[in-house]
C-alpha cells in the first residue's frame, strides 16, 4: 500500500468519477473509458442448466463496480470463471477476458492472482488452524522464502521476512485485528474473518479487488467501518469489484452497478438509473425495496403507519 | 524380577532398534506428506520399497555406496512424481486410493518371479549382498560395547531396590520435563536447558536400568544403531528447517485450505508436488535404513508398515518434529512389551507366543483408536490448534 497511500487517485474525488462515468451508455455491455477488465462471450452450462451467459462486460479502472442479481443469477460463477477457479463451457468456442491488457483465457487462478486480480470468497476462507498472522504472511506475493531451495537458509529470506509482517501489521491495524495477530483464526467470529479475508487480500497489492458478498453476515458497526475500508481502496487507486445484496450498501459505495439475472448482464448504470430500471425492479428489487425497514430514520410513528396502511391495501387487493 | 527386567531390557533392544529408526525417518516424511501438508498418502511402504530395492540391487550389481542411495532416492522421486501429477490436482481422497494401490503394485512386482535376478522374487534379497560397503565405513572397530558399561548390576550387585528406586528416578525425570514443557512462566533459556538436561539423565538411566550389549560393527551392531539415529536426527533437522521458512506456511495452508492459497497467487499444484517428493525421499531412506540389518523382503515391507508409520505419527503427533520420533520409539516399545507381559504372564492353554504376537497388535490398534478419541493431537501436538479442526 506504500506508494498508493501517499499518491491518492485522481477518482477519490466524487464529480470526477461522476463525471467520468457520464459519458458512457448505461446499457448492458456498455463500453468503458479505460476499462481495466473485459470479458467476451463468458458461456457456464453445468449439464443443460446455463449458469452464466455474459456478451460482453467492461470494468472501469479505479472506481467501485457493484455486481447485483437474484439468488442464483450467477454471480459468484461468473466471478469463479473470471478468476480461473471455474473454465468456462465456451473455452473453446471464443470465450475470452482479459485483465489490464493482459489475455485470461487460460491462466490458472494462481496466475490471475499474481496479474493483480485478487478476489475473496463468499464462504470466507480463513486458514484456521494458522493465526491471524501467518494467515497475512501468506498473502504477501514474490516471497523467496517460499522457493523450496532457498527456504532452508534463514538469512536468504530473513529480510524479506520482516518487511512483510510490518506491512501485515499495518494493514491488520487498519482492520481493527492487530490485538488478534496470535490468535488462530479459527477463534475470529465471521465479520471478523471477513475483515481478515480482505486485509489478506490486500497484502499482495492487487490492481483490483472481487469481493464476493463481503456484508453478508457482519454487523451494522462493521458494515460501516468495511465500507470505509472499501471506499478508501478506491481512493487509493485499487479497482473494486463487488457481489452484493444490500441495495442500501449497493447505492451507498458503488460508482457503477452491472445487474445480472438468470446467467444475463440485463441492465448496467449509476446506482440510481439502474435501481428505478424496471426490468431489474422487476427480476430482483421487488416493488417496494424503497422501503427500509431496517432504517431507524424511518421508524417514526408516520412511515410505520404508512406502511401498515400499504400492507392492510395490498392484503385486500390479494384477498 | 527377572522377568521384568528381561522384557524392560526387550524393550530397550527394540526401543533403539534401527528398525526402529527407519519407521522413526519414514514417518518423518509421512508427517511432510500428511502433518504438515495435508497429503493423505497410504503407500509409504512404496516409497520405503523402493528405496530399499534401489539401493539393495544397486549396491549387489557392484555400484558404489553413494550411487546406491542416488538410485533409492532417484526412484522414490520418479515414483513421486508418477502419483502426484494426476492425483494432486484432484481431491485428497484419489491421493490416498493411488498411494495404496502402487504401493502394493510395488510390492507385487518386487516379488513377481519375472524380476528373480533383480528382486530374488518373494525370497527377497539377501544382506550380504549390499551390507558390505555400508559395514566397511564403520570407525567402531571389532569387539562389543555395552551400554552403558556402568549399569544397574554394578550397584550393590543389582539390587531390586537400585532397580525400583532408578525407574521412580525415571519417572520423576519425565514429570519434570512435561512441567517443563507445559510450563510458558519461566524463560525460555531455563527451560530448553532443564529439557535437555532431564532428557538425557531419562536416556542415562534407562541405558542404566536396561543395558543393552551389541557387537561394535556386525550385521545389527552400534554402527547400524549409531548411523540410523543420526540419520533420524539429520532427518529431524531438515523438516525444522522447511517448515518453520515460509514455505513451511504455505504447507500448513495448503492443509487449511487449497483455493484459499490460490486465490492468493501461490502454486500450489508445485507445492504439494515438492511435498510429495520430499516426504517420499525420507521414506526412501527410511527404507535403506529398515533393510541394512536384515534383507529386502518384500513382503516385510507391505501395507501393515504404512500403517505402523502413521501409528508411530498420530501417538506422538502430527505436525511436530519430534512427534514422529516419539511416536516410533514408544509405538515399538510398547508393543514388545504387551507381547512380553502376555507371555510371561499368560498360561499358554489361553494364549499361546503366536497368539501373543498377534494380541500385541490388537492391543496396540485399539490403543491408537483410544488416542484419536480421546487425545487426537498426540503427546506432542498442539490442543488449541486441533480444537479449530473443520
Amino acid at each position: 500500500m506504500s506508494e498508493s497511500t501517499v499518491a491518492r487517485s485522481d477518482l477519490a474525488d466524487p464529480t470526477a468519477r461522476r463525471a467520468l462515468m457520464a459519458g458512457v451508455d448505461a446499457t448492458p455491455g456498455s463500453g468503458k473509458p479505460d476499462p481495466i477488465l473485459v470479458v467476451d462471450n463468458i458461456v457456464r452450462q453445468f449439464g443443460g442448466m446455463t449458469a452464466v451467459d455474459v456478451d460482453h462486460l467492461e470494468v472501469q479502472r479505479g472506481i467501485i463496480t457493484a455486481l447485483i442479481g437474484p439468488n442464483g443469477a450467477g454471480k459468484t460463477t461468473f466471478f469463479n470463471l473470471i478468476t480461473g477457479f471455474d473454465r468456462p463451457t465456451s473455452a473453446k468456442t471464443g470465450a475470452h477476458w482479459s485483465f489490464d491488457g493482459a489475455t485470461l483465457d487460460k491462466t490458472s487462478a494462481s496466475s490471475v492472482a499474481k496479474a493483480g486480480m485478487v478476489r475473496t470468497f463468499q464462504l470466507t476462507k480463513a486458514l484456521s488452524r494458522m493465526t491471524v498472522m501467518d494467515n497475512m504472511m501468506l498473502g504477501a506475493q514474490g516471497q523467496s522464502g517460499e522457493n523450496l531451495l532457498k527456504c532452508v537458509f534463514k538469512p536468504m529470506w530473513r529480510g524479506q521476512e520482516r518487511d512483510i509482517e510490518d506491512k501485515a501489521r499495518e494493514l491488520l491495524a487498519r482492520f481493527k485485528l492487530l490485538e488478534k495477530k496470535d490468535d488462530y483464526a479459527g477463534s475470529l467470529s465471521g465479520g471478523q474473518r471477513k475483515l481478515l479475508e480482505m486485509a489478506r487480500a490486500l497484502m499482495s497489492d492487487p490492481k483490483m479487488i472481487m469481493l464476493d458478498e463481503p456484508m453478508a453476515g457482519v454487523n451494522p458497526a462493521l458494515t460501516q467501518s468495511l465500507l470505509g475500508h472499501i471506499q478508501s481502496l478506491r481512493d487509493e487507486g485499487t479497482t473494486v469489484l463487488f457481489v452484493e445484496h444490500d441495495m442500501h450498501v449497493v447505492r451507498h459505495i458503488s460508482d457503477w452497478v452491472a445487474v445480472m439475472a438468470e446467467g444475463r448482464l440485463v441492465a448496467e448504470g449509476p446506482a440510481d438509473t439502474v435501481m428505478s430500471d424496471t426490468a431489474v425492479i422487476d427480476a430482483y428489487l421487488g416493488a417496494h425495496h424503497d422501503t427500509d425497514l431496517g432504517d431507524d430514520a424511518l421508524l417514526s410513528d408516520d412511515v410505520m403507519e404508512q406502511i401498515q396502511q400499504q400492507v392492510a391495501a395490498e392484503q385486500e387487493d390479494e384477498s | 524380577m527377572d522377568t521384568i527386567q528381561a522384557i524392560l531390557s526387550s524393550m530397550m533392544r527394540e526401543a533403539i532398534s534401527p528398525q526402529t529408526a527407519a519407521v522413526a525417518i519414514a514417518a518423518i516424511g509421512l508427517n511432510v506428506h500428511f502433518g504438515f501438508t495435508g497429503l493423505l498418502n497410504i503407500g509409504q511402504s512404496g516409497f520405503m520399497l523402493l528405496g530399499a530395492y534401489g539401493f539393495a540391487i544397486s549396491i549387489g550389481h557392484d555400484l558404489p555406496l553413494i550411487a546406491g542411495l542416488l538410485i533409492g532416492f532417484g526412484a522414490a522421486f520418479v515414483f513421486a512424481l508418477v502419483l502426484g501429477a494426476p492425483t494432486l490436482k484432484l481431491r485428497g481422497d484419489y491421493l490416498a486410493i493411488v498411494t495404496i494401490s502402487a504401493a502394493e503394485i510395488i510390492r507385487y512386482v518386487g516379488r513377481s518371479a519375472l524380476l528373480t535376478d533383480f528382486t530374488g522374487a518373494a525370497q527377497g534379497l539377501q544382506g550380504v549382498t549390499y551390507r558390505d560397503p555400508f559395514t566397511n565405513l564403520s570407525f567402531f572397530g571389532g569387539g562389543t560395547t555395552t551400554l552403558s558399561p556402568f549399569n544397574y548390576a554394578d550397584v550393590a550387585g543389582g539390587a531390586v531396590w537400585v532397580r525400583l528406586l532408578g525407574w521412580l528416578l525415571v519417572a520423576a525425570c519425565i514429570t519434570g520435563i512435561v512441567v517443563l514443557v507445559r510450563g510458558a512462566q519461566r524463560s525460555p533459556a531455563v527451560r530448553y536447558a532443564g529439557i535437555g538436561l532431564l532428557g538425557a539423565v531419562t536416556v542415562f538411566l534407562l541405558f542404566f536400568l536396561a543395558p543393552a550389549n551389541y557387537q561394535n560393527t556386525g550385521v545389527s551392531g552400534w554402527w547400524v544403531r549409531f548411523a540410523a539415529w543420526l540419520l533420524v536426527g539429520i532427518s529431524a533437522l531438515v523438516v525444522f528447517l522447511l517448515v518453520r521458512s515460509p514455505w513451511g506456511r504455505l504447507l500448513r495452508g495448503i492443509r487449511e485450505d487449497e483455493d484459499a492459497i490460490r486465490s492468493l497467487g501461490k502454486n500450489v499444484f508445485a507445492i504439494k508436488m515438492q511435498a510429495l517428493i520430499i516426504g517420499g525421499l525420507f521414506g526412501a531412506l527410511g527404507g535403506m535404513v529398515y533393510v541394512l540389518p536384515a534383507s529386502v523382503q518384500p513382503d516385510s515391507m507391505g501395507r501393515s508398515l504404512t500403517f505402523f508409520c502413521y501409528t508411530a505419527l498420530l501417538l506422538g503427533g502430527a505436525a511436530t518434529i519430534f512427534g514422529p520420533i516419539l511416536g516410533a520409539v514408544l509405538f515399538y516399545a510398547a508393543r514388545i512389551m504387551i507381547k512380553g507381559v502376555a507371555n510371561a504372564y499368560i498360561p499358554d492353554n489361553i494364549m499361546n507366543n503366536q497368539q501373543t504376537e498377534q494380541f500385541s497388535f490388537i492391543v496396540v490398534g485399539v490403543a491408537l483408536m483410544l488416542i484419536v478419541i480421546f487425545r487426537p493431537q498426540g503427546i506432542l501436538g498442539n490442543k488449541r490448534e486441533l480444537r479449530f479442526n473443520v
